[in-house]
């Protein structure tokens, strides 16, 4: 009787523990017009969800509750309940959404409208477009300061960071950065803002007080030809100890001294590697690896790759929910 | 009325592009007056002002009618690329101008080139065969122009025949000979039996094409000279077996730039070989049927805009425009020398939807791109291809390298 009880509070401890670690990573697959749905813990696709045409941005309610994800070439950002994984509704982002940023408080979604030069507000409550504020040619790369302040666009062609003020909906600033600007990252603290370049494989860290560059960093690797590092996704951690960049068709992630700027290591993952996601913890690193067709986890302590997995085809956007 | 209706959609459209005044006109010059002194904000604005110039062109005896004649290739590019940088360039306080120049089919273009390109206009886009490029740059008035050579594909223009103030912007026969061979050396069809098309131009093209087959020590097994008829009913059945017959090949290259008979050659050859070249696989510096790197994105626009495809001299003058645009934006400048510097300089780096960086080579003014294999519906390859390596890009595996040029620009 005693050893059946200490059996189940044992079998029930375990549960509990690894429920405690137990977290969900979800992957866009622009590809296979679905969603992959892993447990990363135990290194497993559990399954595959059909959302809609093109899925690419990604991202995670404030209260975790829900997905929004953009579904290209269907016009729209599809909602997802995390639970249920059934659709609860969809937000009018206008034609071609492919990236797109939540405000912290989860009220504002800014989507990168990349054929026709605009950004588009959105109230998520309303599920209506409040504002479309013109931007550069092909805007791609999007992100709310975590304070709220600012909404940084980088438009491709125009290699151009534009500043839009969140009270105003207007840009009140650019800044010229590299050529092929694709992803955009404040720092916690609000004070700087990362932007990689794809083509001049360099990432730019702008002051976001003066909006000038503070430094450009060129990503180099030894046997690696330099046109074939093209920078894409950025993850910094909240302490900013480290900052990870996803380097294309260079198959590294760069780490880099959020400190210093130096470039401290490659790891190598999966082929291409396309963009990152922190999990909530952020004791990992989750990788899409477009062309491979998998993700890859970065154990974030000793700056590891640990292992990989195979998610289905052109992995896109990758989220971590708790 | 349709009339009417239809002018007015046009102009909706054109000023939407920000261009109220372009309408194209044989023989005219058509500008956009900036109007001067409008407030005091205009007067702090930089104009960057860029000419396109080109000559109407007799439509070629076509071998079918299943592709049209395109009488406004290139200007299209322009037009979207002029758009493309005023957009950036309302941050910055530029302006970007195009003046188009089209001279009619019997016109001079020297006398036309000196009455009509503005001397304030220092950048000149050249759509012309390429005998006639350097006729045009050899100018006294074009001395303190940059001319971008959109549509040439001729070597000679870019060794022994080249300019200083030239810059070509497509892939010359050798770069685009080169690509195929890269291609055919990793599927390993190193036998090749070249067809030879009657023109100038298709001799140029078998040039290249025993030019790369030497560098990349592939074997031309038989070279013959098309001298068959180009009438589809009697070719296909009979000519083209025979005259195929009796070699042993891996794959058939045809120099056919007119596409006068090249196309007859896929499935009718005696053995059953692919057709390479000019038809069959071809290697362009653009496709329709090419979308990564963003591609999708400028065949999107350029489709809204024209109505069509983008075709070779479009994504040329779209370069051209974007090159001068992207260095005057980042030299502040609309000076002829200080954006020629910049263009030549190691900043320079130009996104051009083909994944690498395009930049020019400082030794004959060629821009260095990648170049694309494809089939009529399906892109078979990008060159580069991986694992021909070079000392500085990979880029410059493709056509000639630094060493082996004869440009002594003068």
């Amino acid at each position: 009787m005693m050893k059946k009880w200490l059996l189940a509070t044992g079998l029930l401890a375990i549960f509990a523990l690894s429920n405690a670690q137990a977290e969900t990573v979800f992957v866009t697959l622009e590809k296979d017009n679905a969603i992959a749905v892993v447990d990363p813990i135990a290194g497993k696709l559990l399954k595959t969800i059909h959302v809609g045409q093109r899925p690419r941005g990604i991202a995670l309610s404030v209260d975790n509750k829900l997905l929004y994800i953009a579904t290209s070439d269907d016009n729209t950002i599809r909602i997802i309940d995390t639970t249920t994984l059934k659709e609860v509704g969809q937000l009018p982002s206008d034609k071609d959404p492919e990236t797109f940023s939540l405000s912290p408080d989860g009220k504002q979604l800014y989507v990168s409208n990349e054929d026709d030069n605009l950004v588009t507000v959105i109230d998520v409550a309303a599920k209506k477009s409040v504002k479309q504020i013109k931007v550069g040619v092909e805007p791609e790369g999007i992100a709310v300061s975590p304070d709220n302040q600012w909404v940084a666009s980088a438009s491709e062609t125009t290699n151009m960071v534009h500043w839009i003020n969140t009270k105003t909906l207007e840009i009140v600033d650019n800044t010229l950065v590299d050529p092929r600007p694709r992803a955009v990252a404040f720092t916690a603290d609000s004070q700087q803002l990362w932007v990689t370049s794809e083509i001049a494989g360099s990432l730019t860290i702008l002051d976001v007080k003066t909006k000038k560059i503070l430094k450009t960093v060129k990503l180099e690797v030894q046997g690696v030809t330099a046109e074939k590092i093209q920078p894409v996704g950025i993850a910094i951690d909240k302490n900013r100890r480290f900052g990870y960049v996803a380097m294309g068709t260079a198959n590294r992630v760069a780490v880099i001294n959020a400190q210093t700027f130096a470039v401290e290591k490659y790891l190598l993952v999966g082929q291409r590697v396309w963009n990152l996601a922190f999990s909530p913890d952020q004791k990992r690193l989750y990788t899409t690896n477009g062309i491979s067709n998998d993700i890859s986890i970065i154990d974030v302590e000793n700056q590891k790759v640990t292992k990989s997995i195979g998610v289905g085809r052109y992995p896109w956007g990758v989220v971590a929910k708790p | 009325m349709k009339k009417i209706v239809t002018l007015a959609l046009y102009s909706l459209f054109a000023m939407q592009l920000g261009f109220p005044h372009c309408v194209l006109a044989k023989s005219k010059a058509v500008t956009h007056p900036q109007k001067k002194a409008v407030s005091k904000k205009t007067e702090q604005i930089q104009t960057v002002k860029i000419a396109y110039f080109t000559q109407e062109q007799q439509a070629p005896a076509a071998l079918s009618n299943l592709d049209p004649f395109i009488p406004n290739k290139g200007v299209e590019g322009a037009n979207l690329a002029i758009s493309d940088n005023n957009t950036t360039g309302q941050f910055i306080k530029q302006q970007y101008s195009l003046t188009k120049i089209i001279v009619g089919l019997k016109g001079d273009i020297s006398q036309e080139f000196m009455k009509q390109v503005p001397t304030d206009t220092p950048f000149v886009l050249v759509n012309l065969p390429a005998a006639q490029v350097n006729k045009l740059a050899d100018l006294p008035q074009a001395q303190q122009k940059l001319i971008f050579d959109v549509a040439s594909i001729d070597d000679g223009l870019r060794n022994e025949q080249c300019r200083a103030n030239v810059l070509h912007l497509l892939p010359s026969r050798a770069m685009r000979a080169d690509a195929l061979a890269q291609w055919m050396m990793k599927k390993r069809w190193t036998k090749w039996f070249l067809v030879v098309g009657t023109t100038p131009e298709d001799k140029l093209y078998a040039a290249a094409i025993k030019r790369a087959a030497k560098k990349f020590a592939i074997k031309i097994v038989a070279e013959k000279n098309w001298t068959h008829t180009f009438d589809a009913r009697r070719t296909e059945q009979s000519d083209i077996p025979v005259f195929t017959q009796n070699i042993d090949y891996d794959v058939l290259v045809v120099a056919d730039e007119q596409g006068a008979f090249g196309e007859y050659f896929d499935y009718r050859t005696w053995i059953p070989r692919p057709v390479i070249g000019t038809q069959g696989l071809i290697a362009t510096a653009w496709h329709k049927t090419h979308e990564q790197w963003g591609a999708i994105q400028i065949q999107n626009r350029f489709f809204e805009q024209a109505g069509r495809a983008m075709d070779e001299p479009d994504y040329g003058a779209y370069l051209a425009v974007r090159a001068i645009g992207e260095a005057a934006v980042r030299t502040h400048s609309n000076q002829m020398q200080t954006v020629k510097n910049f263009l030549l300089s190691d900043q320079f780096t130009l996104q051009g939807y083909k994944g690498n960086p395009l930049s020019f080579r400082r030794w004959d003014g060629q821009l260095r791109q990648p170049i694309l294999l494809a089939a009529p519906r399906s892109l078979v390859a990008v060159a580069p291809i991986e694992g021909f390596l070079h000392p500085k890009t990979e880029l410059d595996t493709l056509g000639f390298d630094e060493p082996e040029s004869t440009c002594r620009k003068k």
